[in-house]
C-alpha cells in the first residue's frame, strides 16, 4: 500500500487537515522501531487505498527533543510515496525554514499553505506559484478549519501519488543545513509580503485584559470555575435523564425478558452487567459537555495564555509553564497529557510533570465525584465540594513537584508560541464530542464491563449466602483490607469499588452499583444512607489522589522507560491518598465529636 | 543591548543569538534570527517570561533565554 506522512510544525492546523482527509477515521498504529503511537488512517485517494500517517509537530529535523527524534527514526527506516508538508501561511517568515530542511531528504513534497483566511485577514499576501516554482514542488493554499482550497489540495495529493515511487529519507541530510538563515531569508522576502502592521487587533485587546498583570490570572481561574460550574449544572440533569432511561428499558424490556431464567443468570445480567454498565454509562452526556468545553479552551490558544501566567510560580516548583498545561489537558484525561510532555527536552523536567499529572482530576474521576457529590451533599453545597476538590488536585500536585523537585532538577530553557485567539467552528466541536463518545463506549463495553462482572462475581459468590456480605470472596477481602481502610472512614464494600477503581476510576460507580445492587437511581439514595458527609469526603479524596488507572500506569511506564520511577509514581500518590484522607477524617471526626 | 533589556513597546533589529545549538536551532524555527526586528509586548509579574513579538508570531521565553538575544535598537514605537 503507498503511504502519505503528514509533517508540519506545531499549531499549523495540520489535526484539523487530517481529520477533514480522513473523516476522523484515524487509528493508533505501531510503527517498528518506535516506542510512541502515531495516528494513522487508510482511506481511498484516486481509486487507491492510501495510508495516511500524521507524523508530531516539530520545528526542525535536528533531533533534539523525543518528537523529533520520532520524526527522523520514521522517515529513515518508513519508505514514504509522498510527504505532506504544512505550513502556516500567516508565519511564513519563519515556517519555511523546515520546509528547505525537508526539501534535503530528497522526498517528494507537496507543500500546503494552511489558515489562507487568517493570512487574508491580516493582509499578508503568498506568491504561492512563484514560491513553488523556487522551491521546486507544488505549492497550495488553503483552510483545513473552513474547507477552501481544500479540493485543490487534495486532487495535487491525488496526483502525485499516482506515479510515485516510496523511498526513506537520505540520513546525512537531516542535519544539513548550510546558510539555511540566508536562503529563508530571500526565499521569504520574495514571495511574502506582510503589511507594516498586520493587524492581530482582537487577539492584542483580548490579551490586554486577560494576560493583565494583576488580573489576568485571577481571571484564568473564574474561566475554569464557570467551565466545570457549566458541566455540571448543564450535565448531571441530562445524566438523571439517561439514568431514568436506562431504568426505564430495564423495568419494561430486558427484566420482562429475562423472567424465565435461572436467579443467579438473572442476578448476573441485571445487578451485574446491566445495572453496573449502565450506571457508568449515564456519564456519557457529562464526559461529552466536558470535553466540548476543554476542547474550545484548547482550540482557543487560552491554554498557552496560561502557561504565561503561570511560569514564575511553576519555575519556583521546578517545573515550567507548560507543565501547568499539560496538568490542565490532564483534567480531560491524563494518558495524552503524560504524553504531551514529550516536548520537553531535559529528562528531569519530563519526569517531574510526569510525576504531578495523575493528581489531575480527570473526567473519569469527574464521574465518581459527581456521583457522590450529587448523593450526599445538598444541591447547594455540592457544586462548592466539588470545587474543593479541584482545588486539591492542584494542591497534592505542587506540593509533590516541590518534595521531589531537587532530585529530578533541569535548566530547561522555554520557548512558547502564543497563537492568535481562535475559536472552533461547529464541524470541529461535533466531531470532537463523537471522538470523545466513542473512545468512551469502547471502553464501557471493554474493561468496565470486566471489571462490574469481577465485582460481581466476588460479591455474590458464593451463591448461598447474602450477596456482598462478610460471607462472600469480596466480604473477606475487603475484612483483610479493613485495618487500612477503618482509619481513613472508609467501610467494607467501599474498599471493594477503591480495588477496582485501581484498573480505571469508570469501574468505581460502576462496582458500587453491583455492591448495592442497585440501579442506577436508586443508588444515590443507598449511598446517602450509607455514608455521613465526612466519610463520603474522605472517600473522594482518596479516589482524587491514589494511582489514576491502568492505562495511567502503562504509560508513564513506557514514556519514562523507567522501573523506579513507575514504582515512585504509584506508592508516592498511594501513600498522599492515605495520609490526607486519615488527617481529613480523623480531624474532621474529632471536631464534630467535640 | 539584550532583548531582556529592551523596554516593553520598543523595536530592536536582532544582531546575534547565542546559546547552545539546540536552543539556536529553535529560536530559528520561532523566527529569531539575525535582522529580524523584534518587540517586547508586556513582562510578566515576579520575574516570569516575556512576550515577544517578532514577525506576526507572538511568542512567550524565560528572561535567562531573552538575554541571549544581542539587539541593535532602531526606533520607538509610536
Amino acid at each position: 500500500m503507498k503511504r502519505i506522512a503528514l509533517l508540519g510544525m506545531p499549531n499549523t492546523g495540520k489535526s484539523t487537515f487530517f481529520n477533514r482527509l480522513t473523516g476522523a477515521s484515524a487509528r493508533v498504529g505501531n510503527w517498528p522501531g518506535l516506542t510512541v503511537d502515531l495516528l494513522s488512517a487508510r482511506i481511498l485517494l484516486a481509486a487507491e487505498m492510501v495510508e495516511l500517517v500524521d507524523l508530531p509537530g516539530i520545528y526542525n529535523l535536528h533531533g533534539y527533543s523525543e518528537d523529533e527524534q520520532v520524526v527522523r527514526h520514521f522517515l529513515e527506516h518508513n519508505p514514504i510515496d509522498l510527504l505532506v508538508v504544512i505550513a502556516n501561511a500567516t508565519q511564513l517568515d519563519r515556517q519555511l525554514s523546515l520546509v528547505l530542511q525537508l526539501k534535503e531528504l530528497g522526498l517528494p513534497i507537496v507543500l500546503l499553505l494552511n489558515m489562507a483566511d487568517e493570512a487574508r485577514r491580516q493582509g499578508i499576501r503568498v506568491e504561492h506559484e512563484k514560491l513553488g516554482q523556487t522551491l521546486g514542488l507544488p505549492v497550495v493554499m488553503m483552510s483545513a478549519k473552513y474547507g477552501q482550497g481544500f479540493p485543490q489540495a487534495k486532487q495535487t495529493i491525488e496526483h502525485l501519488q499516482k506515479d510515485a515511487v516510496a523511498r526513506t529519507a537520505d540520513p546525512a541530510a537531516f542535519a544539513r543545513d548550510d546558510e539555511l538563515e540566508a536562503r529563508l531569508e530571500r526565499l521569504v522576502s520574495n514571495t511574502v509580503h506582510v503589511p507594516v502592521s498586520a493587524s492581530q487587533g482582537l487577539t492584542n485587546r483580548l490579551d490586554r485584559v486577560l494576560l493583565h498583570p494583576l488580573f489576568g490570572l485571577p481571571l484564568f481561574l473564574l474561566a475554569m470555575y464557570i467551565v466545570f460550574e457549566a458541566v455540571y449544572t448543564a450535565g448531571t440533569p441530562l445524566q438523571d435523564g439517561v439514568a431514568w432511561l436506562l431504568d426505564a428499558f430495564k423495568e419494561g424490556y430486558v427484566a420482562p425478558l429475562l423472567g424465565g431464567a435461572n436467579l443467579e443468570l438473572q442476578s448476573f445480567l441485571l445487578e451485574g452487567v446491566y445495572n453496573g454498565v449502565g450506571t457508568v454509562l449515564s456519564f456519557l452526556p457529562i464526559i461529552v459537555l466536558f470535553f466540548l468545553f476543554m476542547g474550545v479552551i484548547e482550540d482557543s490558544g487560552y491554554l498557552s495564555r496560561s502557561a504565561f501566567l503561570m511560569d514564575a510560580f511553576m519555575a519556583r516548583l521546578g517545573l515550567d509553564g507548560r507543565s501547568f498545561v499539560m496538568q490542565l489537558m490532564g483534567f480531560g484525561c491524563n494518558v495524552p497529557a503524560l504524553m504531551g510532555t514529550r516536548v520537553m527536552r531535559s529528562r528531569g523536567l519530563r519526569l517531574l510533570t510526569m510525576l504531578i499529572i495523575p493528581f489531575s482530576l480527570c473526567s473519569a474521576r469527574l464521574q465518581v465525584f459527581v456521583f457522590v457529590t450529587t448523593a450526599v451533599f445538598s444541591p447547594a453545597a455540592a457544586p462548592l465540594v466539588l470545587f474543593s476538590l479541584y482545588v486539591m488536585s492542584f494542591f497534592a500536585a505542587f506540593l509533590t513537584a516541590a518534595l521531589y523537585r531537587r532530585r529530578l532538577p533541569n535548566d530547561e530553557p522555554l520557548l512558547l508560541e502564543l497563537p492568535p485567539y481562535r475559536f472552533p467552528t461547529a464541524r470541529q466541536m461535533l466531531l470532537r464530542g463523537w471522538q470523545e463518545s466513542r473512545q468512551f463506549l469502547k471502553e464501557a463495553s471493554g474493561f468496565i464491563l470486566l471489571g462490574v462482572v469481577l465485582v460481581w462475581f466476588l460479591t455474590h459468590y458464593p451463591f448461598e449466602v447474602q450477596p456482598a456480605s462478610s460471607a462472600t470472596l469480596a466480604g473477606q477481602l475487603a475484612e483483610w483490607m479493613a485495618p487500612l481502610f477503618a482509619p481513613i472512614g472508609i467501610d467494607n464494600l467501599m474498599s471493594i469499588a477503591l480495588l477496582f477503581g485501581f484498573v480505571a476510576k469508570e469501574v468505581v460507580i460502576g462496582a458500587l452499583a453491583v455492591i448495592y445492587g442497585a440501579s442506577e437511581s436508586a443508588l444515590p439514595g443507598i449511598i446517602a444512607a450509607q455514608l455521613g458527609w465526612i466519610e463520603a469526603y474522605s472517600f473522594m479524596l482518596f479516589v482524587l489522589i491514589y494511582t489514576p488507572c491502568l492505562s495511567t500506569i502503562a504509560v508513564l511506564k513506557k514514556e519514562s522507560k523507567s522501573g523506579w520511577f513507575t514504582v515512585v509514581a504509584v506508592i508516592w500518590p498511594l501513600t498522599l491518598a492515605w495520609l490526607v484522607s486519615f488527617v481529613f477524617y480523623q480531624t474532621a471526626q474529632a471536631l464534630t465529636a467535640a | 543591548m539584550t532583548l531582556e533589556q529592551l523596554p516593553t513597546g520598543q523595536r530592536a533589529l536582532i544582531a546575534e543569538v547565542q546559546g547552545e545549538d539546540g536552543l539556536r536551532a529553535r529560536m530559528l524555527a520561532l523566527g529569531l534570527r539575525a535582522g529580524r526586528e523584534v518587540a517586547v509586548i508586556r513582562r510578566a509579574n515576579l520575574g516570569g517570561p516575556i512576550q515577544v513579538r517578532v514577525g506576526s508570531t507572538d511568542l512567550m521565553m524565560r528572561r535567562k533565554e531573552a538575554s541571549l538575544i544581542q539587539l541593535t535598537v532602531i526606533e520607538t514605537l509610536r
